[in-house]
C-alpha cells in the first residue's frame, strides 16, 4: 500500500475543499454575515494541512494500484465530510458534531436528508455551503481534482473507477484528464442553464443558485422548510426537467454534442424515461381524487417521481400522505435510482437491466441447458466480469441494507420509518416515509443510528465497495 | 496527435506507453478485453473492443479525427486490411507491421499503391541493427546523426581501462581526443554526465563524436575496435535469414546453425557457398565448440526462446572471446537482463516501437516541432534529438557558457558545413548549423526549448 501517495492526494482534497469554501465565504460577504470567519478559519486549517501533505515533498513513488484507488476514494470522502462539517459545528448553528457531520455527508453524497427541523434558521452562507456540497459531490470531488491536478498517468483510472457510479466506467476520450474536464464542462453548462431559467421564473439569485446546485448534484437540500413547494409552477417544472436531465448518463450528452443521436439514446436512457412515464401516470391517477384538476395531480406526481428516481429528494407536497399504491411505487423507485454515469444514486437502471437480463438468461438455460446466450446492452455483449460484479453488488447492497436496518431498529421506531430511512440513506435520496417523510427530518435518531446512516450514505454514493473494503483486513495486509 | 493503435501485443503496448507519454491521445483496439484492460490500467489510453479491420470499430475509435493509425496485430494480412479501411474511413496516415518476407519485399509497392506511410518489418529492422553492431563490435549500440557524420556510441568500460578514475572534464587533456561524454549508467542509475563525474569500472557510457574521432578514442582506451571477420549465428529463422543477407554483403563469413533439417536445406539453397549452414542443435555445447565458437569473432543468438538465447550467449562468453549479440523477444525483463555479461541485446519489439515513435515525432515536425531525428539514449529516460537551426534566434550567436540552459540539457554536437564541432563553453550556435541535444526530458520540440 502506497501510504505516501494516499496522504498526498488527501492533501490535495483539503486544498480543494478550502477553494470550495470560497463560495460560502463570498455569500457571507454579500449578506454581511459573521459566519464568514468560521469558513475562513476552516479553509485556513484545510490549506495548511493540505500544503503540509502536498508541497513539502512530492511522493517519489507515484504508482497507484486498484486497492489504493479504493482507499483514496473512501478516505477522501470521509476527510472531505469531516472538514466540511466544521463550519456548521464551530459556528454553533448545528451544535452537535454528529449532526453537523450527518448534514455534511448528506450534502456531499447528494442525499439531502437533514437533521434540521427548521432550515430557515440557518444563515445564508451555511445554506449556500450545504447546497454547494451537493454540486461538488454530484460529479465527484476526485474527478474534479483529476481535471485540474496533474497526477501522472493511467493510475487515475483506478480512482475514477472507484468514484464514478455505475457497473462499468468508460472514458469519453483517451485521456482521463480530458474526460474529467469534459464531464465537468457538461455539468457546469447544465447547472448554469438551470440557474438562468430559474431566474426567469422570478427566483432571487440566491434561491436560484441554491436550487440549481442542489438539483445538479441530485441532492435535494432546500433552503425553505417547504422545499420547492413555495415556488411557482414554472419553477417547479424547471426543477422537474433538470432533475431528470441530471439523472441521465453524462455520456449521452457527450454523444449529443458529437451529433450521435442513436448512441445518446441508449437503452438505459430509454428504459429510465419509460419507468418515469409509467410511474407518473399511475400515481397521477391514483392521487387524482384529492386534487382539483388532473393537471395539478400530474404536476405533483411528476415532481415526486422525478425527485425520487433522480434521488434528489426535493418535495412540493408531502407524498407521505398519499394512498398506499403511490407510496409503494415511490419506495420502489427509490431502489431503482438514476442512470449510471449521472449524478444520481440508487442501484442504477443499467445495473437492474443487466440483473434482469441475467435472470432471463438463467431461466432460458434451465429450459435449454445447452443454450449459449449473451447478455446484450445496446448491441454490445456485456462481459461476464461485469455481470458477476453486478450480482455481487446486489449481495453487498442487501448485506449493508439488512445490517443497517438491524442496528437502526434498536431505536424502536416503526418499521416503515426505519426501512425507508435506510432506503433513503443508502440510495442517497433524502426523504423516506412516516417519521422521515418529506415534511419531517432525521434529527430524532440516536447517535449510533446516525453514524450507521452516515456510513450508508457514503457507501451508497461510492457504490458500496470502497467503504466495505476499508473494513476488509486483507486490504491492509502488507 | 490522435493515434489509433490496432493490436495490443507487446509492440502495441510499448507504443501506447511511449506515445502516450509524449502527449498524444491514444486509442487502442483489440479483440481481447483482458489485454485492453491491462493496457488501460497501465497507461492513460482508451480501449475499444472489437475487430480493428471493421469500419464500425474504427469509427467507434474515432478514425475520422485520427492523425495516424498503426496496425501491429499478429497477422500481416489483417494489418494491411486495417490500413486500407482506415485510409478510406478517415484521412489519416497509416503504418503496418509486415513481417513475412514475401510481403515485406514488396514494401515500396505497398507504400505507393495502398498509400501506407510506413511498412515496418521488425526482423528486418533488427537484422540491420545487429549488422551495424557487428561492424563496430566495441560498442553496445550505435546511433547516427547528421547523415552519419556524428555517431552516438554506447559502450561499457572494460576492466583495467585507463579511463577509470578519470573525471569527465579531464578526459580530453588526458587522452588528447575530442569526444563528448553524454550519459553514464551505473547500476540502475542513469544520468547526463557533468564535468566532475569520475569514471568507474563497468560503467556504461555514451559518447558523441565523428566516426574518425571515435576510432581514435577506442584505440586510446585499449578497446578492440576491429570489425568482425566471421560470425556464428544460432537459429535460422526470419531474423537469421535477413542478417545473413546483410552480413554476406559486408563480406563477413557466416556460420549459421539451424536445428531443422528441412529449413537448413532451404537456407542453404538461398546463398550457396557464401554461408556455411550447419544442421545441428545450437543448444548442444559440443556442436558449438566443434564449429569453432572459441575462435569466432562474433556470436549471435537468435533462437526462438529468450532463455535459450541468454544461456547460449553466456556460454559463448565463457568459451571464447566473441562479440555477443543476444535477441530477446520479451521486453519486460530488460532491467534484470542488462546486469548479465551479454554485450549487446537486441529487442526486435523495442526496435519496432522505437522506429514508429521516431516516425511520429517526425510527423510532429510538420506540425510545428523541429526535431529532425530522435534517438533514445537510455530508454524512457534520456534521448538525443537533432535540430536544424534555420534562422537566428535566442540561442544563436551567444557562447554556450552564457546561455541559460535548463537542467539536464547537453549541447552534444554541432555540425557546421562538413565539420563536426564538439562544443566547448566558448563555442556558439550559428544559423545553418545542425545541433544534437541530449536531454532527460521529452518535451523538446524546438531548439529554443533548451533555454530556461
Amino acid at each position: 500500500m502506497n501510504y505516501r501517495m494516499i496522504t498526498y492526494i488527501l492533501g490535495w482534497i483539503l486544498i480543494f475543499e478550502a477553494i470550495f469554501m470560497a463560495v460560502p465565504v463570498l455569500t457571507a460577504i454579500c449578506f454581511g454575515e459573521s459566519a464568514v470567519w468560521w469558513f475562513l478559519a476552516t479553509a485556513a486549517v484545510c490549506v495548511s494541512i493540505g500544503m503540509l501533505l502536498t508541497k513539502i515533498k512530492k511522493p517519489q513513488n507515484m504508482k497507484l494500484y486498484s486497492r489504493e484507488g479504493f482507499v483514496i476514494v473512501s478516505l477522501s470522502w470521509i476527510v472531505l465530510s469531516v472538514f466540511g462539517s466544521l463550519p456548521f459545528f464551530l459556528s454553533g448553528e448545528i451544535p452537535s458534531f454528529i449532526d453537523a457531520l450527518f448534514e455534511t455527508v448528506s450534502g456531499f453524497t447528494t442525499t439531502g436528508a437533514s437533521i434540521l427541523s427548521d432550515v430557515e434558521k440557518l444563515s445564508k452562507s451555511m445554506l449556500m455551503w450545504r447546497s454547494f456540497t451537493h454540486w461538488v459531490g454530484g460529479m465527484g470531488v476526485l474527478v474534479f481534482i483529476m481535471a485540474f491536478v496533474h497526477l501522472s498517468g493511467a493510475q487515475n483510472m483506478h480512482i475514477m473507477k472507484a468514484e464514478s457510479p455505475g457497473p462499468s466506467v468508460s472514458k469519453l476520450v483517451p485521456r482521463v484528464k480530458t474526460t474529467a474536464l469534459l464531464l465537468y464542462m457538461i455539468y457546469f453548462v447544465l447547472t448554469l442553464a438551470e440557474f438562468i431559467l430559474l431566474l426567469f421564473g422570478g427566483m432571487t439569485p440566491f434561491e436560484a443558485l441554491n436550487t440549481a446546485f442542489a438539483t445538479a448534484g441530485t441532492g435535494g437540500f432546500g433552503i425553505y422548510n417547504s422545499s420547492i413547494g413555495g415556488f411557482s409552477v414554472y419553477n417547479q417544472v424547471i426543477v422537474i426537467v433538470f432533475m431528470l436531465l441530471f439523472s441521465v448518463n453524462f455520456n449521452s450528452y457527450f454523444f449529443l454534442i458529437k451529433g450521435k443521436l442513436r448512441e445518446a439514446l441508449s437503452s438505459e436512457v430509454r428504459v429510465f424515461f419509460g419507468i418515469v412515464t409509467v410511474s407518473v401516470l399511475i400515481i397521477a391517477f391514483n392521487i387524482m381524487e384529492s386534487f382539483s384538476s388532473f393537471g395539478r395531480a400530474l404536476l405533483d406526481s411528476s415532481f415526486a417521481v422525478s425527485s425520487v428516481i433522480s434521488t434528489s429528494g426535493f418535495s412540493t407536497v408531502d407524498f407521505n400522505l398519499w394512498p398506499e399504491l403511490s407510496r409503494t411505487i415511490l419506495v420502489l423507485l427509490m431502489f431503482v435510482g438514476a442512470c449510471a454515469g449521472s449524478t444520481g444514486g440508487g442501484m442504477k437502471v443499467s445495473r437492474l437491466m443487466i440483473l434482469f437480463k441475467n435472470l432471463g438468461r438463467e431461466l432460458l438455460v434451465m429450459v435449454h441447458p445447452k443454450q449459449v446466450k449473451n447478455i446484450k446492452l445496446d448491441g454490445h455483449s456485456v462481459d461476464s466480469e461485469t455481470v458477476r460484479s453486478v450480482s455481487v453488488y446486489i449481495v453487498a447492497y442487501l448485506a449493508v441494507f439488512v445490517a443497517s436496518l438491524g442496528i437502526i431498529s434498536f431505536d424502536n421506531h416503526d418499521l416503515i420509518t426505519n426501512f425507508t430511512a435506510v432506503v433513503s440513506a443508502i440510495n442517497n435520496i433524502g426523504p423516506g416515509l412516516e417519521m422521515v417523510g418529506p415534511a419531517a427530518n432525521f434529527g430524532f435518531f440516536s447517535i449510533p443510528s446516525k453514524i450507521v446512516l452516515i456510513f450508508d450514505m457514503l457507501a451508497g454514493r461510492l457504490e458500496l465497495f470502497p467503504m466495505l473494503l476499508l473494513f476488509t483486513p486483507a486490504m491492509w495486509k502488507k | 496527435m490522435n493515434i489509433i493503435i490496432i493490436g495490443c501485443g507487446k509492440v502495441g503496448e510499448a507504443l501506447a506507453e511511449q506515445l502516450n507519454e509524449q502527449g498524444n491521445n491514444i486509442t487502442v483496439i483489440d479483440m481481447d478485453m483482458k489485454k485492453l484492460n491491462a493496457v488501460s490500467s497501465k497507461c492513460d489510453v482508451m480501449g475499444v473492443n472489437g475487430n480493428g479491420a471493421t469500419h464500425l470499430v474504427q469509427q467507434e475509435a474515432g478514425i475520422e479525427n485520427a492523425d495516424l493509425m498503426i496496425a501491429v496485430t499478429g497477422s500481416d494480412e489483417l494489418n494491411l486490411l486495417c490500413c486500407l479501411i482506415a485510409k478510406k474511413a478517415g484521412n489519416c496516415k497509416t503504418i503496418a507491421r509486415v513481417r513475412s518476407p514475401q510481403y515485406s519485399s514488396e514494401a515500396p509497392f505497398l507504400k505507393d499503391e495502398l498509400g501506407l506511410a510506413m511498412v515496418i518489418n521488425p526482423e528486418q529492422a533488427a537484422a540491420e541493427e545487429i549488422a551495424r553492431v557487428l561492424r563496430f563490435p566495441s560498442a553496445i549500440n550505435i546511433d547516427t546523426f547528421c547523415r552519419g557524420r556524428v555517431e552516438l556510441i554506447k559502450l561499457k568500460l572494460p576492466e583495467n581501462c585507463p579511463l577509470v578514475g578519470v573525471a569527465v572534464k579531464d578526459l580530453s587533456s588526458k587522452l588528447g581526443c575530442d569526444v563528448l561524454v553524454c550519459t553514464i549508467e551505473r547500476g540502475d542509475e542513469a544520468y547526463i554526465a557533468n564535468g566532475n563525474t569520475v569514471f568507474e569500472e563497468r560503467d556504461v557510457i555514451s559518447i558523441i563524436a565523428s566516426p574518425k574521432k571515435a576510432n581514435d578514442f577506442f584505440r586510446k582506451i585499449n578497446y578492440k575496435s576491429k570489425s568482425v571477420k566471421d560470425a556464428m549465428i544460432a537459429g535460422g529463422g526470419e531474423l537469421g535469414h535477413y542478417l545473413c543477407d546483410i552480413l554476406v554483403n559486408y563480406g563477413i563469413s557466416v556460420k549459421l546453425i539451424e536445428k531443422d533439417t528441412k529449413r537448413s536445406e532451404e537456407l542453404c539453397a538461398l546463398w550457396g557457398n557464401s554461408v556455411t549452414v550447419i544442421n545441428g542443435d545450437a543448444s548442444d555445447q559440443e556442436v558449438l565448440l566443434e564449429e569453432g565458437l572459441a575462435q569466432a569473432g562474433a556470436f549471435v543468438a537468435l533462437t526462438n526462446l529468450d532463455e535459450e538465447n541468454i544461456l547460449l550467449s553466456l556460454f559463448a562468453h565463457s568459451a571464447g572471446n566473441a562479440k555477443l549479440v543476444t535477441k530477446i523477444n520479451r521486453i519486460d525483463f530488460e532491467d534484470v537482463i542488462k546486469h548479465l555479461d551479454l554485450d549487446t541485446i537486441i529487442y526486435p519489439k523495442s526496435i519496432t516501437s522505437d522506429l514508429i515513435v521516431r516516425y511520429v515525432r517526425s510527423l510532429k515536425n510538420a506540425q510545428g516541432s523541429n526535431v529532425e531525428q530522435l534517438h533514445q539514449v537510455i530508454k524512457g529516460k534520456i534521448e538525443a534529438a537533432e535540430f536544424v537551426i534555420k534562422d537566428s534566434n535566442s540561442v544563436t550567436g551567444t557562447p554556450l557558457m552564457k546561455l541559460k540552459l535548463k537542467d539536464g540539457i547537453l549541447v552534444a554536437a554541432i555540425l557546421r558545413g562538413k565539420n563536426v564541432v564538439i562544443p566547448r563553453g566558448s563555442d556558439m550556435i550559428e544559423p545553418g548549423d545542425t545541433v544534437v541535444i541530449v536531454s532527460d526530458r521529452s518535451e523538446l520540440h524546438d531548439i529554443t526549448d533548451i533555454l530556461r
